[in-house]
């Protein structure tokens, strides 16, 4: 398939997937005859990021959105399928290698007390990238950005002889974006960089994060499950489910108009701060085992619209009217707008 | 220097020393160990005789018993043994020995089992599995049983006469390596936790290589358990040796360690020259103790959860 | 009589370098049947409050000082074995991972049969018939089925239900539930609380749900209390709390939550962090915070007063009303 990046994207996703083998030991396989067993985390997802904006993933826990983040940085092998950045096809290459191209593009993690080495000072969590790179070229060169960078992530230069446990857990997280930006990536993936955070400790995160954003004209890819964080983030958005992009397009038309019954639920758990209003409406059951999907589309059996076709066949990712695209039979075949309207009244 | 007395206040404040201090068992077992060392140490200018020199020993002295038996002379404290060597020198120089195999062979297993444990945990796949077998099948034999037949190997491709000279080196070699895979085990649990955590997957994409993720990032963060078992492993290792020397397959009489001397009183036990063997044994016990109980504080101040 | 009284409670840690302040002088009162939630940020003291309830402060912390009362009667003094008697009858418990309450020995049903057998006086028979009900009851199909599986047998959302039913089943009249849906993914969330509400609510059951999350609470709670750095900033009715809130810990808090819908450039922040419990300042714990911070609140702690539909402890708002 010839690549489909125009020059407002940065980076272009085409068909990846990545399937895990999480058989039991050789012996007991042999010995007690266990079939293999396969978990598919990331199941043919194709999607593009734009330049210099914010393309969210969001789903639920086992969606396999952090495998996605994991694949774009060369963590994990994909099973199948293209990366490319900027053009250059990055999909079986190394993390942090070749350092040319891996150093523009960096990730931020989730657990701001497990991302950062606890035994080494934040002069050196930070520094590492400096030396690996090949950024600065001796110590003092490497103190001085290292300070400089604490400054710009809003900590104290004087911190850089601290260490991690001497850090609350937002300021973690500010050195975690302050490490990521010494080789000033061009794309930055965010995993849940505020799920783990206190609510009022989240707000100067992002609030960060979008400066910097405007600062240095960073693209971001920011993976949660949090919609309303997603809503004041993202500029377009991918929702996933059991390894899938259900839905995909730009924020506007998501949040205002879903065409996947889902994403319309989803929406729906986000709870109002409005106090007595109406009951929200629970999805019904849970996330299915990934290991063994349901047949057809992964979802009907937590959808209210689900018939014969859903029940045997995987809908595909199709244009709708607003400009997103997605993966309904309900909405290939015009059944989800009556349904979207009562729902929401 | 103008940061050494804030270092040395931070290391005295610090939780592990405070654990310390407020441990009895802990500093008493420290200061005899220490003694120990010491006195092994310099045993050359601290004993009363050179047990070794031929021109110093006075067979007229010969199974004198220990001073405050009758008949027992005040220049051999503890008595002499049957070619009237001093048995408290004797002891001192034997020490020298047994710590010496002692220390050698913790340092041989913990380096190995460290640097096998750590490939196999962070490699993973054909590499861990290899390892973990020859793990598995060292341990389904007795330690005791492994160190002698790593001995016997040893001993039998070495030629006779070189036997009595690289009886040393023999004891370290046994003992060290039927002790790394403890070490290997643990070390190879806590990799396989750590190479998980973010921390490792941020290293890995900011461009650290394998064996700089191994030996900076999760090196550190593994050797706490290490200690531990390296602390109990050495009161085991001195067991080990004295065991083997006891058997007669490590050190020979001419460089007697704590073993070898008990070992040969055990011949003359029944001919009442007990103190040949008693004050041996006694320092054995007293220091493999004091090196278990000093074992068994620092696993307990290293692990949180019983802080 | 409130079903509940915390009367000025202070919970400390010992530790080397001198005690810890986790909770440092709290009081409310539940009611029967009332839903009461505790929200805070993390080291804020709620969970702490709720293990104080529960008697289940893992030692060395202890209760230094104030008391708890059920129905005007002390437990916070109670030998062990009597403490372990009141909960379960007269206090239930909901934990964040259902995997903690659940012993993973027993089945379900063993353990929702010992619990009423226990605390409820009935036969074998009996106990099993209302087990079953309970499963029902929770949303669990096939109950008697499911009845002798195992807790890892169930899924995440199902635990926690298991949880609920187990904490209900020898009808307290208290439950306390500390972050009980946190563990869970975001589309069974809204299940279980409406789940809980509804039970609590049918059995005249009272709730203290001690959650970081402000969402859960405008959905679930009667009243709110706040907290702040191990005291009460204000508590009221959910109405006022969420949408009028009094201290300017809560409002700025309210306002540094994304909502959707809402098209704002830069959200509200609070700037800096929550004092650790070893912070002794004189003043109100908010204030280096505070953008209304005035020269008393820095040296001057407020004390809780009556405002609105219930406190405040801010010298803000005893000077401006």
């Amino acid at each position: 398939m010839t690549p489909q990046i125009t020059p407002d994207d940065i980076l272009s996703v085409q068909n990846i997937s990545k399937r895990f083998d999480v058989s039991e030991p050789f012996l007991n396989r042999v010995l007690e005859r266990r079939p293999r067993r396969i978990l598919t985390a990331v199941n043919d997802i194709s999607f593009d990021v734009p330049r210099g904006k914010t393309f969210a993933v969001v789903g639920e826990s086992g969606c396999g959105k952090s495998t996605v983040a994991r694949l774009l940085m060369g963590l994990h092998t994909p099973s199948g399928g293209t990366i490319r950045f900027e053009g250059d096809d990055i999909t079986r290459m190394p993390p942090g290698k070749p350092a040319a191209l891996r150093r523009r593009m960096q990730m931020i993690f989730q657990d701001p007390y497990a991302s950062l080495n606890p035994r080494w000072r934040v002069r050196d969590i930070i520094g590492e990238p400096l030396k690996n790179f090949g950024i600065c070229k001796n110590n003092a060169e490497v103190t001085r950005e290292v300070e400089k960078l604490l400054s710009q992530v809003g900590l104290n230069p004087a911190d850089a002889k601290k260490f991690p446990h001497e850090f609350s857990g937002g300021q973690r997280q500010r050195l975690s974006i302050a490490r990521a930006l010494t080789t000033r990536p061009e794309l930055l993936i965010c995993d849940e960089p505020t799920s783990a955070l206190d609510v009022s400790v989240q707000s100067q995160i992002l609030n960060l994060m979008k400066d910097l954003q405007d600062e240095f004209n960073m693209s971001y890819i920011f993976i949660s499950h949090d919609l309303a964080v997603v809503w004041y983030m993202a500029d377009v958005l991918a929702v996933m489910y059991l390894g899938k992009i259900v839905e995909v397009g730009p924020k506007e038309e998501i949040f205002g108009n879903p065409q996947h019954p889902y994403t319309r639920l989803l929406m729906e758990t986000v709870p109002k701060l409005t106090v007595g209003g109406s009951e929200r409406v629970p999805v019904a059951g849970e996330v299915p085992n990934p290991i063994s999907p349901p047949s057809g589309c992964a979802f009907h059996p937590r959808c209210p619209m689900a018939n014969d076709t859903c029940r045997s066949v995987a809908p595909a990712l199709n244009l709708r009217e607003g400009g997103q695209k997605s993966a309904c039979h309900a909405a290939d075949e015009e059944r989800l707008k009556p349904w979207l309207r009562m729902a929401a009244e | 220097m103008s940061n050494f007395m804030p270092m040395l206040y931070a290391f005295w404040d610090s939780d592990i020393t405070y654990s310390f201090r407020k441990s009895r068992v802990a500093v008493i077992s420290a200061l005899v160990l220490l003694a120990i060392f010491l006195t092994a140490i310099f045993a050359p200018s601290l004993a009363p005789q050179d047990p070794f020199n031929i021109a110093e020993l006075d067979l007229f002295d010969s199974e004198l018993p220990p001073a405050w038996v009758e008949g027992g002379s005040a220049a051999y404290l503890l008595g002499t043994d049957t070619q009237a060597r001093d048995v408290l020198s004797s002891i001192m120089y034997g020490m020298r020995i047994s710590l010496l195999v002692g220390f050698a062979s913790v340092i041989l297993a913990a380096v190995m089992g460290v640097a096998l444990g750590l490939l196999g945990g962070f490699l993973g796949g054909i590499v861990d599995a290899v390892l973990m077998r020859i793990a598995d099948v060292l341990l389904s034999f007795p330690p005791i049983l492994v160190a002698l037949l790593i001995n016997g190997v040893l001993r039998s491709a070495l030629p006779s006469s070189a036997q009595a000279e690289s009886a040393l080196i023999v004891l370290i070699l046994s003992i060290g390596l039927t002790n790394w895979v403890q070490y290997a085990r643990t070390v190879r649990g806590s990799t396989m936790v750590e190479r998980r955590k973010e921390y490792i997957e941020a290293a890995r994409t900011l461009g650290t290589g394998k064996l700089a993720i191994m030996i900076k990032h999760i090196l550190p963060n593994v050797l706490g358990p290490v200690l531990v078992i390296a602390t109990i492993n050495l009161g085991m290792a001195v067991l080990t040796e004295a065991t083997l020397s006891f058997l007669g397959v490590g050190m020979p009489p001419t460089q007697p360690s704590l073993g070898t001397l008990i070992q040969i009183g055990n011949e003359f036990l029944f001919s009442g020259i007990w103190w040949v063997v008693v004050f041996p044994a006694a320092v054995l016990a007293i220091l493999v103790l004091a090196v278990n109980l000093l074992g068994d504080w620092l696993r307990d101040a290293l692990n949180p959860k019983l802080r | 009589m409130p079903l509940l009284e915390l009367d000025n409670i202070v919970v400390e840690f010992p530790t080397r370098r001198g005690p810890l302040e986790a909770v440092k002088g709290l009081s409310l009162d539940l009611d029967e049947g009332e839903i009461l939630g505790l929200v805070g940020e993390s080291g804020a003291g709620k969970s702490i409050t709720g293990a104080a309830i529960t008697g289940l402060i893992e030692p060395p912390g202890l209760i230094r000082s104030g008391e708890v009362r059920l129905r005007g009667a002390r437990v916070d003094n109670l030998p062990a074995d009597k403490m372990r008697r009141i909960r379960g009858k007269e206090i239930g418990a909901i934990f964040q991972d259902p995997l903690t309450s659940l012993n993973p020995v027993y089945t379900v049903g063993e353990q929702l049969i010992d619990t009423m057998r226990v605390h409820l006086d009935l036969d074998q028979k009996t106990a099993r018939q209302r087990a079953i009900d309970w499963l029902a009851e929770v949303g669990i199909p096939a109950p008697e089925a499911r009845l002798d599986q195992y807790p890892h047998q169930f899924s995440g959302g199902m635990r926690q239900r298991v949880v609920i039913a187990l904490a209900l089943c020898a009808e307290p009249k208290l439950i306390i539930a500390d972050e009980p849906t946190t563990a869970l993914d975001v589309s069974v969330q809204a299940q279980i609380l409406a789940l809980l509400k509804r039970l609590c609510r049918e059995n005249g059951t009272a709730v203290v749900l001690v959650t970081h999350d402000m969402g859960v609470i405008a959905e679930t709670a009667d009243r709110v209390a706040v907290m702040y750095a191990g005291r009460l900033v204000e508590i009221g009715d959910v109405k006022q709390v969420i949408e009028e809130p009094l201290h300017p810990y809560t409002r700025g808090l309210m306002a540094s939550i994304p909502q959707i819908g809402i098209r704002d450039r830069r959200l509200t922040q609070i700037e800096g962090a929550m004092p650790g419990l070893r912070n002794a300042a004189p003043g109100c714990a908010f204030a280096p915070r505070c953008p209304r911070a005035m020269e008393h609140c820095h040296s001057i702690r407020p004390a809780p007063q009556d405002a609105g539909t219930g406190q405040v402890a801010c010298h803000f708002y005893g000077e401006t009303s």
